[in-house]
This record gives C-alpha cells, structure tokens and sequence, in this order.
C-alpha cells in the first residue's frame, strides 16, 4: 500500500520532470550550501585548534620594554629590561608550571654546500616544555648545556629539510654565523602558527650560547622575552597579576610610573580567535540555511500548483474510493521525496565544492558526519513542513468540486 | 425486502445559495432491489445528478436516511465512506475520467491500490477487467491513444475491477456518438445479467430504454416510476 503511493508519487513527479528538477534545484543549493559552509567553517575552526595547540597552553609572552632616546622610540624588547634572573624569579611564584627566557633572532646557517636563513631561539628546555613540542630524532640539550653555553642545536623540520635534505640531521655539523654547532636533535612538526609564520623553520640553541656567541648582548644576563606557562588555565588571571606585582617590585617601578615590560597573553588571543571563527562559521551556516529555507518555500509553492492542477485527478481518486488519508501521504511523499532527492545531490554537491575549495585554495575543510546528518535532517524536515499544508489541502478536497473541476 | 440494495427514505438536499436555501431535492422515497438496471432521467436542474452524488456516498443529504447494501451511510466517516466507493460502487463518468498519464492498465487497478492489493494481483485483475471490456490487447496504451468509446470501456473496467455490488453510471453515453452509445448500453445489459445493480443517469429517452426501470424527476421530486414497457432491443 505504502509502496504503491510511492509509485503513484514518482509517477506525478515524472509527469513533469523540468518542474520537478527545477523544485529540486532549491532544495540542492540550498542543502549544497550548508555543507560546503558547514564544512569550511569546521575547517577553519580545526586550523585555529591546531595552531593554539602547536603553540601551547595557557602561556604568557613577557616582553622587554622600549628604549625612548632622544623621541627616538625603538621596538618593544629592545630596552633589556627583562633578565633571566626575573626568569628565575617568576618560576617561584605559585601556579607557574614552567619559565622559558627566550632570545631570539635571525640567522644565515650553512652545512655543507646548502645555506638557510632561518629564525634562531636562544632558549632553556624549558622552551620545549611550555610549548608541547617533542624532540622527534635525537635528543634536546640540557640545562647544564645552557649553564656552560655549548654550541648545540636543535633543528626545526623545514629548517632540516632546506639544509640536509632527507639525510638525519642527527650529530651533524652546522655553521651559525660561521660558529660550529652540533645538531643534537630534530624538532616534530608545528605547522603553520597563529600569525601564518612556519613554526618550523626554526632552530633553537641554548640561551647562554645565543646571547654569548651568536647575537651578542651589551647587557650580559638580559633576553628579549620570556615565555611563562601556568599550571592551569583558571589560574592565568592570578599569575598575571602577582607577576606583574613582583617584575614592578624588582625593577623598582614607582606606583604610577610605566612598567618597563609589556605582557600578552597568548592563549587569550587564541581564545578570541577561535571564538570569531566559531562564530563565523555559525554565521556563514545561518546563511546558507536560508536557501534551505527558501529551497523549501519553492517546493511548497509548487505543490500548492501541483494541487490545483490535478484537482479532477484527486476527485477522481476519492471517488473511486481513496481516503483523505492516501490523497495527504500521496502529495506528502512527492514534497518528500523532491526534497530527499535533492537533498542527496545536494551533498554530493557540498561535498565536492568543499573538496574542491580545498584543492583550489588550501583552505581545510572537513566534512563531519553531523553536518551531513543536520542538512539532510534539516532538508527532510522542510520537506514534510512545506508539503504538509498543499497535501492537506489536496486531502480536503470536496470530490464532487474536485471532480467538476476542469 | 433485504434484497434492497439501496433504499432511500424521505431524502432531501438543499442548498445555500446567495439566492437564499434552494431545495434540489425533496422527500424522496426509492427502494432499488438488487440486480435491478434502472435509469433516472429528468431534465437538466431537475435534481439527478444530486441524487447520483448522494447516491455515491460522495454528498450527503439534508434530511432523511439512506441505506446502501444494508448500511445507514450517515452514520459513516469519511473513510468508511471512501471503502464504500471503493468496494461497493462502481463510477462510471460522462467524461470518462481516466488518469491521462497511466496506461489503461494502470488506470483500471488503480481502486485495488486503494483496497491495499499486492501489485501482482492488481496488475491480473486488470488485465482480467480489460479482456471483459474486449481491451487487453491495449493494456499498456494511454487513454488519449483509444477512441471515446474504448475509454468509457476502460472505465467501466476500472468501476467493476473491485466487483461492485452496484454501478452507478451518469451520463456514460453523452459524449459518444450513437453508435457506440450502443455498444456501451450493450455491454451494461450483460454485466446486469450477470447481477450487477446498475442506476444509470441520463437524459436520453433511446438510452433508457436499455434499462428495467425509469424514474423520472422533475424539480427535485419523483414524478414517475415504471417499469420500461419494451426493453430495447433484447
């Protein structure tokens, strides 16, 4: 019984083929909207996870304050406000898991007959610590390393790959600045970090040996930042405020006065990234679900058509014994099944676009079962919703009216 | 008396009109006994075709009782009503009314769809109904490739496929010519003579005298019930 109204609505649906695929048409953009959306946006939303992972969690970046010499006023970092021995302080205070001082920089590296310029960090293993990133070949330098300068090193994976090419970097000889380093280890991957940089075309070497023999400092014991990771993340708000409290103190900052250092917090700004982006996402859904929205106002409109239409063919099917109950399941089944139809090309279409975005533009996309399972949820809903009404009217119909009708 | 199938008591219908509540049809008393062929004719307005509506079960009367094959048919929902037309009637129309875009095939099964028969057995059903109609041989054709009279056979298969206990046919031969006017009253008289109730609308005096029994209505009321004094041509 069911089946053979199955029949009679693909039948009608046949009877006119270019209305049925243009009704369709709605119902595939609109649904082929929401996935590709849906799926860019979850993309988007993965990216930002993966770079506030890669970069760690619940961090602080402690910045040198600006040197003013004469109105002349050079970048943040530059004054040499910050030593290791605030560093060192700061890992005193409750809630602080670890304390890195970084000294960074830029430099040419030569091993053999390749050369690269790449971003050097002089750092403590500490480093690696705050920032969750493993020594994948190898292993890391030490602290004793740091304490007597030793010129080892640590190599990013696109650092490696520009300089050593698919030969293991491991207990190689680089050239820093033409000083000798040993490479004691490999860096896992990073990926791209939150400013679009190459995390991984790094090297890191021990702080002491960047201050000392590469960069050079003229105020021995000073670095550019340090890098502080809480314990927590509930506890940020708390470290941020007695570290400040205790940097102001040990460099006798008067109440009022500047402080000569400057703080972000890092995970914060990932936070509101990935909040903008989860929002974005959700808006860029919102609008494609109007098409769905209108998609289904299109099917309404032309089964309402369709009813009118075949008003004579629904009084000849009461008279010859169809219950009101047949005449509704009939007209509902064709708003369904338009709408599960194109529905289905609709996710193919989604699916591809959204392949094809990512192809076209490296943008990540992924396609989750859920959104495949809210669009063609959503899709069958709007389909019973907007054909309820036209097959409640068809189903109402008064046969001897229906049956004069011409 | 229990051989009644249907058995009209006091039936009226009125209408609301702008004009006010006009009365198509006033107590009306009629008693057709099974295996009965009767034709009801009266002018156009005089109440037939209102009768015929009520008649099956598609329009309900005013006032008064109508019983069909032993059932009081106000007393019904609209589903019952429905298995009603679908079982115990069979309808055949002035305009033929087949589904132009189903085979004749199609068109004749489709009540079994509604009576919840397997596909097999409606499709040998139909086949069956169209070979009684002299049509098998077209049974995947559409109804706009056959001539009118081979669609109101079609049609006359698709009334009997459920086996109606009565046929109710209004009008069948007004668009057909008179030729095959009488090929259609020909194949009524045999399905009557198998036992079939047929009533039969028309305004056609030639058409009537097919039939058993005339009544005649004008303005709403029976002013004449008699039996035909010489059938046709039987």
């Amino acid at each position: 019984m069911k089946l053979a109204m199955l029949g009679e609505a693909w039948r009608a649906m046949g009877a006119n083929r270019m209305r049925t695929v243009l009704t369709m048409l709605g119902m595939v953009i609109g649904v082929g909207a929401v996935v590709l959306m849906m799926s860019i946006g979850q993309g988007a939303q993965y990216a930002i996870q993966q770079s506030i992972s890669s970069m760690g969690s619940n961090l602080f970046i402690l910045l040198s304050g600006h040197t003013s010499t004469g109105g002349v006023r050079s970048a943040a970092g530059e004054a040499h406000s910050l030593t290791v021995a605030d560093a060192e302080a700061i890992a005193e205070l409750p809630g602080v898991q670890s304390v890195a001082p970084i000294h960074p920089g830029n430099a040419q590296i030569v091993y053999g007959s390749y050369n690269w310029n790449t971003s050097v960090i002089g750092s403590t293993p500490a480093y690696l610590e705050a920032r969750s990133w493993p020594v994948v070949a190898g292993s890391s330098f030490t602290q004793s390393d740091v304490r007597s300068a030793t010129r080892v090193a640590l190599i990013g994976q696109t650092a490696a790959q520009n300089l050593f090419g698919d030969e293991n970097p491991v207990g190689h000889t680089i050239r820093i600045r033409q000083s000798p380093f040993t490479v004691l280890g490999v860096l896992g991957t990073k990926g791209q970090g939150m400013d679009g940089r190459d995390q991984d075309d790094t090297i890191l070497i021990p702080l002491t040996t960047a201050q000392r023999n590469v960069f050079g400092t003229p105020f021995p014991g000073t670095v550019r930042m340090i890098m502080v990771q809480t314990a927590t993340q509930e506890i940020m708000p708390v470290v941020e405020k007695s570290m400040t409290e205790l940097l102001r103190q040990r460099h006798r900052t008067r109440e009022g006065m500047d402080a000569d250092f400057s703080l972000r917090n890092l995970t914060a700004v990932a936070d509101s990234a990935a909040e903008s982006t989860r929002v974005m996402s959700l808006l860029l859904g919102a609008i494609a679900s109007v098409s769905l929205l209108v998609g289904g106002i299109g099917i309404m409109n032309i089964m309402l058509v369709s009813v009118t239409e075949r008003t004579r063919e629904i009084g000849i099917r009461m008279s010859i014994g169809a219950r009101e109950g047949d005449i509704l399941l009939q007209f509902l089944l064709e708003a369904v099944i338009i709408s599960v139809v194109g529905s289905s090309a609709g996710l193919l279409l989604g699916i591809g676009g959204a392949l094809l975005a990512q192809a076209m533009t490296g943008t990540m996309v992924i396609i989750s079962g859920s959104s495949i399972l809210v669009a063609f949820g959503v899709a069958a809903t709007v389909g019973i919703f907007f054909g309820f009404y036209p097959a409640k009217k068809a189903a109402r119909l008064d046969p001897i009216e229906a049956l004069r009708y011409q | 008396m229990s051989d009644a199938v249907i058995r009209i008591e006091g039936l009226s219908k009125s209408y609301q009109t702008s004009a006010g509540l006009f009365p198509a049809l006033k107590d009306v008393n009629l008693v057709i006994e099974k295996g009965e062929f009767v034709a009801i004719m009266g002018p156009s307005g005089s109440g037939k075709s209102t009768f015929m509506n009520i008649l099956g079960c598609l329009d309900a009367p005013t006032l008064g009782s109508y019983t069909l094959d032993g059932r009081a048919v106000a007393s019904l929902d609209s589903d019952e009503l429905a298995g009603l037309r679908n079982r115990t009637i069979g309808f055949v129309f002035q305009g033929f009314n087949l589904l132009p875009r189903m085979s004749l095939r199609d068109n004749v099964a489709l009540p079994l769809i509604y009576a919840g028969i397997a596909l097999a057995e409606r499709q040998k059903r139909a086949h069956e109904m169209l070979a009684r109609v002299g049509l098998d041989a077209k049974a995947l054709s559409l109804p706009n490739q056959i001539s009118g009279g081979q669609q109101q056979r079609v049609a006359i298969a698709r009334a009997l496929v459920s086996h109606p206990r009565l046929l109710l046919a209004d009008e069948p031969t007004g668009n057909l010519d008179s030729h095959t006017s009488i090929e259609i009253m020909k194949l009524f008289e045999a399905l009557n003579a198998e036992g079939i109730t047929i009533v039969l609308v028309t305004h056609e005096t030639d058409i009537a005298q097919h039939a058993q029994r005339q009544v005649h209505f004008y303005d709403g009321s029976i002013i004449s019930d008699q039996a035909t004094p010489v059938r046709g041509t039987a």
